[in-house]
C-alpha cells in the first residue's frame, strides 16, 4: 500500500513536471505544427530567471513568487521574437522549422554558458517549501506539491483563457481550421504570435518552478525536450487534455519501469511503450477525426 | 553542365576523379595524423550519405542516425576489445576495462563477438533490422513529418541514455583503446594508412548504391513518396514500404560509418551518439545540399574539418557559428550551397529580365 | 456491355457521430460515365473516400466477386480501383513520363525497381497521346497548365489499368475548351472501363453523364439517366435550388 501511494506520487509527480514542460509544446505544436526545438531553452531561460531574481531580491520566497510571472514574460518575449523573427517566415515547411529553431537552441545555450558559465547553479528553495508533508503513510516533499499544484493551475488557466476569453477563442478557431478562421477575418499571424507568446511563456513559468527541484545549467532544457514533446506526440496534436493524460501516464510508466528496473532502461520502455501505443493510436491519445487528407 | 554529370561517361569521371583524391591526393598530401583525421571525417561523410537519401530524396527527417552509428561501432568495438583480450589472455579472456571493473566473467552476451564473421554480420544486420522494424512499426501506421522526427530523436536520447546504464559496454566511458584490428596492429603507420584506404573505399562503394538508388526507378518512386504519400498508396504502391528501403539503406551506411569510426578514431562512448551528435550529423547535409547526391558528402568534410579547425581554439564562437549555419542555411538556403548557382540565376534573371529564356 | 465493375451497398460512414455517408448503394457499369452530384457536404467525397479505403465505413463495396471493405489503400488501388483528387495531385518534382511511368508500375518486382528506366513502356507512351502530353514528356509535372495536370492525373490511372475510375472534380478550374476536351476524354476512356465523376457542374454533368445519382444529406435522393433526374421533383427542390434553378431554365433553352 504504502508502495503504491509512493509510486502514485512519484508518478503524478513526475508526470506534472512533463506536463509543465508539454503544455506549451502542445499549443504551438497543435496550433501551428511547428515543432519548436528551442522549446527547451525558453525552459532553461525560465531557470536562470529564477536564479537572477533571486540574486537581486534575496529572500527565496518573495523572489519565486515574483519570478513566475517573470519568467513568463522572460520565455514569452523569446518566443515571440522567435515566432515573428523565424518561424513565421518557415510556414510552410515544418520539418525545416524544426531544425531552425534547434539551432536557435544552440545559440541559446551558448549565450547562457557564456553568460553565467557552464557549471550548474542552485536557487534557493523558500522556507514554506522544504521538508515534506505526510499523506497517506508517505512523505512527499513539498516542492513537488509545490510543482504538481502550479501544473494544475497552469492547466486551468489556460484552458479558461483559451475558452472563456476572445483571445483564446480566436486561437481555438485557428487550430481548428486555419483557413475558415482566416476568410472570418481573423488575423492568424497575431494569433499565432499570441500562441507562441502563451506557449512559451508557460515554458518559461516551467523553468521557475524546476529550480525548486534540480540545479540549472546551459543544457537543463534540452534534458526536458524530448520528454516533452513524447507528451505532446503521444497525447494527440493540440489537445490539452492529451497533453495532461499522456503526461501523467508517462510519468507513471516512467516511474514504475524505474521501481522495477534501471533509470537507463526506464527510458528505453518509455520509448517502446510509444511506439506500441502508436500502433493503436497513430494520432495520438484525442484527435477530431475528420476528412482532411492529411 | 549538369547533363555532362548525368551521363555514364560523367559518372565514371567523377568517380574517377573521386577515386584519384581520395587514393592519390590525400595520402600524399597529408600526414598520418592528419590523414586519420580524414578517415574520422569520411566517416560523418557516409553517415550523411544515407541522411542525404532517406532525409533529402525520401523526406524523412531522421534525427536518430547516433543510434545506427553508434550500433555499427559498439558492436565493432566489442570484436576488437574480445581480439585484445584474447590475444593478452588467451580465449574466454575479460577485456581489459572489464577487469578493471572486477568482472572476471564474460557476459554471454559478449561472447560471439569473438568471432570476425559474426561481428561483420551483426553491423550489416542489427541496424538495418532494428530500422526495418521500427520503419514498420511507425511509417505503416502512417505516423510521418515531425512526429517521426521526435520518435527518431526519443530513440537516440533513450540509446544513449541505455547505454550510459551499461558497465559491461563501458557505460559513460564507452570503449577505447584498441590495439588489433582483424590481427593488424592500430598504430602501425602502415596499417593506419590501410584503414584509411578502408574507410575512403566505403565512401566510393556508399556513394555508388546511393547513386544506383536514386537513378533507378525506385529512386523516382521515392521522391514521389516524399512529395505526395497519399497519392502514391492511391496508384497501388506500399508507400511505408518505399520509405523503410531508405530509412534501412540510411540506417545500413551509419552502421557502416560507426564500425570504421571505431579503429579509426579509437574510442566510442554514449556522447558521441546521442541527441545533440544525432542532430549534429544533419548539419553538413542541409550545408552541402540535401537533395544532391555529393553535397551530403562535401558538407560533412567542410562541418568535420571546421569543426576541428575552430572548436578547440574558440568553443564557444564554434557553438554560435553551428547555431547560425543551422538557421541561415535552412532558412535561407533550403538547398544547400548546391542550390547556389540556381539561386544565383534567379537572382541574376530578376536584375536582366532579357535572360530569362536561359535558365529554364 | 453493362456489366457491372463495382457495386456498393449500404455504406455508412460516421465521423464522431456525424454521419457524413447515411447508407449509400451505387453500382457502377463498364462503359458508362457515371455522375455523383449533390449540393456541398453531401457526402460525394467522403463516399469516394470510403470506396478507395481512405475512410472507415460501414457495408460493402464488391469488386469482380471481392469484397474491398477493410482493405488497406494500396490493396484497393492494385484492385484496379483508381481515383483523383479536387485538388490535382501529380508529383510535381518528376516529369510528366516519370509520373506515369511511377502510375503503371505498382505491380513491378523488386528487382525492377532498383534498376534505371532503360526505355519508356508502350503503356506509358500510348497514355501520353491520349492525354496530349505526348510533347511534355520530359517537363517536370509542376510546370504543367492546372488543366494538364488533371489530364496527367487521369492518365495516370489509364495507365495503371484500374478499371473502376472515380474523379473528383475532374474539370474545377478549367476553361470551356478544356472541358470539351475532358468530357471527350472521359468517353474515351469510359469505352472499357466503369467511370464516376463527382462534380458541381450541370452543364458539364448534362453533356456527358450516362448515369447520374443525387446524393443529399449522405443519402441517395435520385439516380437514372440525365433526363429521368432532371425531371424528378424531388432533386429540382433540393437540388436545382434558388441559385441553379435560373441555370437550369438558361439550359433548358438553349
Amino acid at each position: 500500500m504504502d508502495i503504491l501511494v509512493g509510486q502514485l506520487f512519484t508518478g503524478l509527480s513526475t508526470g506534472s513536471i512533463l506536463l509543465l514542460a508539454a503544455l506549451g509544446l502542445s499549443l504551438t505544436f497543435g496550433q501551428m505544427g511547428v515543432v519548436n526545438m528551442a522549446h527547451g531553452e525558453f525552459i532553461m531561460a525560465g531557470c536562470y530567471t529564477a536564479y537572477v531574481t533571486q540574486q537581486v531580491v534575496g529572500g527565496a520566497g518573495v523572489s519565486l513568487l515574483i519570478a513566475l510571472p517573470i519568467g513568463f514574460a522572460v520565455g514569452g518575449a523569446m518566443g515571440l521574437i522567435l515566432e515573428v523573427l523565424l518561424i513565421r517566415r518557415l510556414y510552410h515547411r515544418p520539418l525545416d522549422t524544426l531544425l531552425v529553431t534547434f539551432g536557435v537552441g544552440l545559440i541559446l545555450q551558448q549565450v547562457a554558458r557564456d553568460v553565467f558559465g557552464a557549471p550548474a547553479v542552485n536557487v534557493t528553495v523558500p522556507q514554506f517549501l522544504r521538508g515534506g508533508v505526510e499523506i497517506l503513510g508517505t512523505t512527499v516533499p513539498k516542492t513537488r506539491l509545490f510543482i504538481m499544484a502550479l501544473a494544475v493551475v497552469a492547466v486551468a488557466a489556460l484552458a479558461l483563457v483559451l475558452r472563456f476569453t476572445p483571445a483564446g477563442r480566436r486561437i481555438r478557431a485557428v487550430v481548428g481550421n486555419r483557413d475558415l478562421a482566416e476568410t472570418a477575418g481573423i488575423s492568424s499571424r497575431a494569433v499565432d504570435a499570441g500562441t507562441f507568446f502563451i506557449g512559451s511563456g508557460l515554458a518559461g513559468v516551467a523553468g521557475v518552478a524546476l529550480t525548486l527541484i534540480g540545479s540549472t545549467s546551459p543544457t537543463t532544457g534540452q534534458s526536458y525536450l524530448v520528454d516533452a514533446f513524447l507528451v505532446v506526440v503521444a497525447g494527440g496534436l493540440g489537445r490539452i487534455k492529451g497533453a495532461v493524460v499522456a503526461a501523467v501516464a508517462l510519468g507513471a510508466l516512467q516511474s514504475v519501469f524505474e521501481t522495477y528496473s534501471t533509470a537507463s532502461l526506464a527510458k528505453v520502455g518509455v520509448f517502446v511503450v510509444i511506439v506500441v501505443f502508436l500502433q493503436l493510436r497513430p494520432q495520438g491519445l484525442f484527435t477530431l477525426r475528420t476528412r482532411s487528407l492529411a | 553542365m549538369s547533363k555532362f554529370w548525368e551521363s555514364r561517361l560523367g559518372v565514371w569521371s567523377g568517380f574517377a576523379a573521386a577515386a584519384a583524391v581520395l587514393f592519390g591526393l590525400a595520402p600524399l598530401l597529408l600526414s598520418g595524423f592528419r590523414l586519420g583525421l580524414f578517415a574520422q571525417f569520411i566517416c560523418y561523410a557516409i553517415v550523411a550519405v544515407g541522411i542525404g537519401l532517406a532525409w533529402g530524396r525520401g523526406g524523412m527527417l531522421t534525427l536518430g542516425q547516433g543510434v545506427f552509428f553508434g550500433m555499427g561501432a559498439y558492436l565493432m568495438a566489442m570484436h576488437l576489445k574480445m581480439a585484445d583480450a584474447e590475444f593478452r589472455g588467451g580465449p574466454g579472456a575479460v577485456p581489459d576495462f572489464m577487469e578493471l571493473a572486477g568482472v572476471r566473467e564474460l557476459p554471454a552476451y559478449w561472447v560471439p563477438f569473438a568471432s570476425p564473421v559474426f561481428t561483420i554480420a551483426a553491423i550489416v544486420l542489427l541496424p538495418t533490422g532494428l530500422a526495418v522494424l521500427l520503419g514498420l512499426a511507425v511509417f505503416k501506421r502512417r505516423v510521418k513529418g515531425a512526429y517521426f522526427a521526435i520518435l527518431s530523436q526519443a530513440l537516440a536520447g533513450a540509446f544513449a541514455i541505455f547505454l550510459i546504464g551499461q558497465q559491461s559496454l563501458g557505460g559513460f566511458n564507452g570503449l577505447s583503446y584498441f590495439r588489433y584490428f582483424f590481427g593488424f596492429t592500430l598504430n602501425d603507420p602502415v596499417n593506419q594508412r590501410m584503414l584509411y584506404f578502408i574507410t575512403a573505399a566505403a565512401l566510393l562503394v556508399v556513394v555508388a548504391a546511393s547513386l544506383q538508388l536514386r537513378r533507378s526507378r525506385y529512386g523516382e518512386l521515392l521522391v514521389a513518396v516524399r512529395d505526395a504519400e497519399e497519392r502514391v498508396r492511391f496508384l497501388g504502391y506500399d508507400a511505408a514500404g518505399v520509405k523503410v528501403v531508405a530509412y534501412a539503406v540510411a540506417a545500413l551506411f551509419a552502421s557502416i560509418a560507426g564500425a570504421l569510426f571505431v579503429p579509426v578514431v579509437g574510442i566510442i562512448s554514449p556522447a558521441s551518439i546521442g541527441i545533440v551528435p544525432s542532430i549534429m550529423f544533419l548539419l553538413g547535409v542541409a550545408i552541402g545540399g540535401r537533395g544532391t547526391l555529393i553535397g551530403p558528402v562535401v558538407g560533412a568534410l567542410a562541418v568535420a574539418f571546421a569543426q576541428t579547425a575552430l572548436s578547440e581554439q574558440f568553443p564557444s564562437a564554434w557553438t554560435y557559428a553551428q547555431g547560425l549555419l543551422f538557421v541561415c542555411v535552412i532558412a535561407l538556403l533550403p538547398g544547400g550551397i548546391a542550390s547556389i548557382p540556381a539561386v544565383a540565376g534567379r537572382i541574376r534573371v530578376k536584375h536582366r529580365p532579357e535572360a530569362v529564356e536561359a535558365t529554364t | 456491355m453493362n456489366a457491372i465493375a463495382l457495386s456498393c451497398t449500404d455504406i455508412r460512414v460516421d465521423f464522431d457521430g456525424f454521419t457524413a455517408v447515411d447508407g449509400v448503394d451505387l453500382t457502377l457499369r463498364r462503359g458508362e460515365v457515371h455522375f455523383l452530384i449533390g449540393p456541398n457536404g453531401a457526402g460525394k467525397t467522403t463516399l469516394v473516400d470510403a470506396v478507395t479505403g481512405l475512410v472507415k465505413y460501414t457495408g460493402s463495396v464488391v469488386k469482380d466477386g471481392r469484397e474491398l471493405r477493410g482493405k488497406k489503400v494500396h490493396h484497393i488501388a492494385r484492385a484496379g480501383v483508381g481515383r483523383t483528387f479536387q485538388t490535382a495531385a501529380v508529383f510535381e518534382n518528376l516529369t510528366v513520363a516519370q509520373n506515369l511511368d511511377i502510375a503503371a508500375g505498382a505491380a513491378r518486382s523488386p528487382w525492377t525497381l532498383l534498376r534505371r528506366r532503360t526505355s519508356l513502356p508502350a503503356a506509358v507512351a500510348d497514355t501520353m497521346e491520349r492525354i496530349g502530353l505526348a510533347e511534355r514528356a520530359g517537363a517536370a509535372a509542376g510546370t504543367l497548365a492546372h488543366g494538364q495536370k488533371q489530364w496527367l492525373e487521369i492518365g495516370m490511372l489509364l495507365v495503371g489499368d484500374a478499371d473502376v475510375l472515380l474523379l473528383d472534380e475532374p474539370i474545377a478550374g478549367m476553361g470551356q475548351a478544356e472541358r470539351e476536351t475532358t468530357g471527350r476524354l472521359l468517353h474515351d476512356i469510359a469505352a472499357e472501363r466503369a467511370v464516376a465523376v463527382v462534380e458541381h457542374d450541370m452543364d458539364f454533368m448534362r453533356a456527358n453523364a450516362s448515369r447520374v445519382t443525387v446524393l443529399h444529406g449522405g443519402a441517395v435522393l435520385a439516380a437514372g439517366s440525365v433526363d429521368e433526374v432532371s425531371a424528378d421533383p424531388k432533386v429540382q427542390e433540393v437540388y436545382l435550388g434558388a441559385a441553379e434553378r435560373e441555370e437550369a431554365v438558361d439550359a433548358a433553352a438553349a
